[in-house]
């Protein structure tokens, strides 16, 4: 940088933008309150996965039939050992929040990166290669395209089955199967556009092998699109895990979900409106970070993905 | 016209044959076919017998093909549950489906065309900051919770209006907003982007200009153009809202295909699972069909350059 600094540069300047090219995505969070926002609910939650049990008040699967269908502390017969209240068992309903945090995060992080690894590769492979298997992928993606997401997720588990196995693994596997054509779809886009630059021509000029071009010059110049999507993504699947256990179709109980929670205090709407509001307000806040988040990222590294 | 219309009808036959093959997939995924008819103590004759009987000892491509010879008949089996033919069952319930459908599409029209006109027309004033807001926050918030949270309010805590089920006229009142909020919120984001750049165009100064009312420059020309993408997106979100009829059934006792569905995948009747699911996709691909007549009847750019 100059003695002469930004001002002389004309009227294109006088925003001040950092000095230093790496700190200026600090800039651009420090400067874009929802982005600060998202960045703060995420980083929250995160936190409070990682805390889990140390923070819970109380142990989040312990009956107390004494104390059951307490209401939140703020309500008339509330009590302030159970600040949320407690469900028709008398469990503490703060402390199912918080361990539910993390089948939500853990679920809606695989699900992403499992949609991610078969859409980039799709993406990537039939964006380079063209031809027959680009035809044949595509026209899968028009397929999975006409059949609504939950439909397709109760088509796979009506044949696998509902009880037994493991059935996070298959609330992944089915999430993945749902989310990566939007993958595909975006990769494929870019590739097609990445493919015909002057480096990937000289690389191939010089003999590399296909799939290393793709390694090595296509891929790190799509990262940034999928980075973006990625997060934006997450998002969805914590609405699709918690709409499927709250179906009953995803994780059974006792593990602890939002979902199942939404489903039980469904049942006692009636008489205890908090059992079915809290969880899906922690939804909504833990939603609502991975968008704004992720509407951020979108803002600062490709900003091309704008709808 | 015709000719466009032709194509499009002849480009749904491969997504058809492949949903087709995928269902198959699906179904033979789900273990052998056999150990479902033959009764549990069985010896290896008798299942041999009895998987000879059916042909599923014949290779597999002959065996799709009678399936679909069968599937394109109508036949997809007998319901285990309710001992008669799948596909009628499911025909049964379209109906009460696609009258929620209707219904919510209309309720998302009412919400969304005003809110996205009004807020790109008033651009960052607070009533465009509400409307984002809401539709920001509308992303975030699962549909079902929507719904159980109009339940509490609406139907526990006021009275007004039925808790489920559809024997009043009132009946589809919350399902129906539900269903139509979760569209609405995407929709008015798009009119409202689609309306900012129309606005931009010199036509409508021109318009202006020639001394038209201010609300005939925005409805005849503002709205009309920005309506394209708009049928766009209306066309993508009718299969979203036919996915999520399944939930907002579930939680409305609405006795729609969707609460079918469901139902039949809990206690695994596969052949309600697959005629449901060929049936949503049906209605999805149709829907999307529609929308492209729409779409062509409104700008006449796609079918001077279809044809």
């Amino acid at each position: 940088m100059t003695a002469s600094g930004p001002q002389a540069l004309g009227p294109e300047s006088t925003v001040s933008e950092p000095r230093k090219y790496r700190y200026r995505w600090l800039w651009r969070l420090r400067h874009s309150p929802t982005g600060m926002l998202g960045a703060v609910i995420v980083v929250g939650v995160v936190l409070v996965v990682l805390l889990g049990t140390a923070i819970a008040p109380h142990d989040p699967e312990l009956i107390d039939l004494k104390q059951r269908l307490v209401p939140p502390v703020w309500a008339e017969g509330g009590s302030v050992g159970h600040v949320l209240g407690t469900d028709q068992l008398g469990r503490d309903v703060l402390s199912r929040i918080i361990l539910g945090t993390r089948i939500s995060l853990l679920v809606g992080i695989a699900g992403v990166a499992l949609a991610m690894l078969t859409g980039v590769f799709l993406g990537v492979t039939t964006g380079f290669w063209g031809g027959w298997w680009d035809g044949l992928v595509s026209r899968f993606l028009d397929t999975f395209l006409s059949i609504p997401f939950i439909i397709l997720a109760l088509a796979v588990i009506g044949v696998l089955g509902v009880k037994g196995g493991n059935n996070m693994l298959r609330l992944i596997l089915v999430l993945g199967l749902a989310n990566w054509v939007i993958f595909t779809r975006v990769v494929r886009g870019e590739v097609l556009a990445v493919k015909e630059r002057d480096y990937v021509e000289a690389a191939r000029a010089i003999g590399q092998r296909s799939w290393m071009i793709m390694l090595r010059y296509i891929l790190p110049n799509v990262t940034a699109s999928i980075i973006v999507l990625g997060a934006l993504q997450i998002s969805t699947v914590i609405i699709a895990e918690a709409s499927l256990s709250f179906l009953g179709l995803g994780v059974q109980p006792p593990t602890i979900t939002w979902g199942i929670m939404l489903a039980d205090g469904r049942d006692h709407l009636a008489t205890s409106w908090w059992l079915a509001t809290f969880p899906g307000i922690a939804i909504t806040i833990t939603v609502l970070g991975f968008i704004l988040w992720g509407d951020w990222l979108r803002d600062v590294l490709d900003p091309r993905l704008r709808e | 016209m015709t000719t466009y219309l032709a194509s499009r009808l002849l480009q749904m036959v491969p997504s058809l044959f492949l949903l087709t093959v995928v269902l198959f997939a699906l179904m033979r995924l789900g273990g052998d076919p056999v150990m479902h008819l033959a009764h549990p103590e069985a010896s290896p004759e008798e299942i041999a017998e009895i998987r000879a009987a059916y042909g599923f000892d014949r290779p597999l491509p002959e065996q799709y093909l009678k399936q679909l010879r069968m599937m394109l008949r109508g036949d997809f089996g007998e319901s285990f549950r309710f001992r008669s033919p799948a596909l009628p069952l499911v025909i049964e319930k379209l109906p009460a489906t696609m009258e929620l459908a209707a219904v919510s599409m209309l309720v998302a029209l009412l919400i969304a065309i005003p809110a996205g006109l009004l807020s790109a027309i008033f651009q960052n004033s607070p009533l465009d900051l509400g409307v984002t807001t809401t539709s920001t926050l509308g992303r975030a918030m699962p549909n079902f919770w929507i719904g159980i949270m109009l339940i509490l309010l609406f139907a526990v805590h006021l009275g007004w209006l039925p808790v489920s089920g559809r024997l009043e006229a009132t009946s589809i009142i919350l399902p129906a907003l539900t269903l139509g909020t979760s569209v609405a919120t995407s929709l008015a984001r798009i009119l409202r982007s689609s309306m900012l750049e129309v606005i931009r165009q010199e036509y409508m100064t021109t318009a202006k200009a020639k001394g038209l009312h201010r609300w005939a420059v925005v409805l005849g020309h503002g709205l009309r153009n920005a309506l394209i993408p708009f049928i766009t997106v209306f066309g993508l979100q009718m299969a979203w809202l036919l996915g999520g009829s399944v939930i907002v059934e579930e939680v409305f006792a609405w006795p729609g295909m969707g609460r079918l569905l469901l139902n039949s995948v809990k206690v695994r009747d596969l052949s309600v699972v697959m005629a449901g699911v060929c049936v949503f996709a049906l209605v999805v691909m149709g829907t999307n069909l529609l929308v492209d007549f729409l779409y062509t009847a409104l700008d006449p750019r796609i079918r001077y350059s279809s044809s």
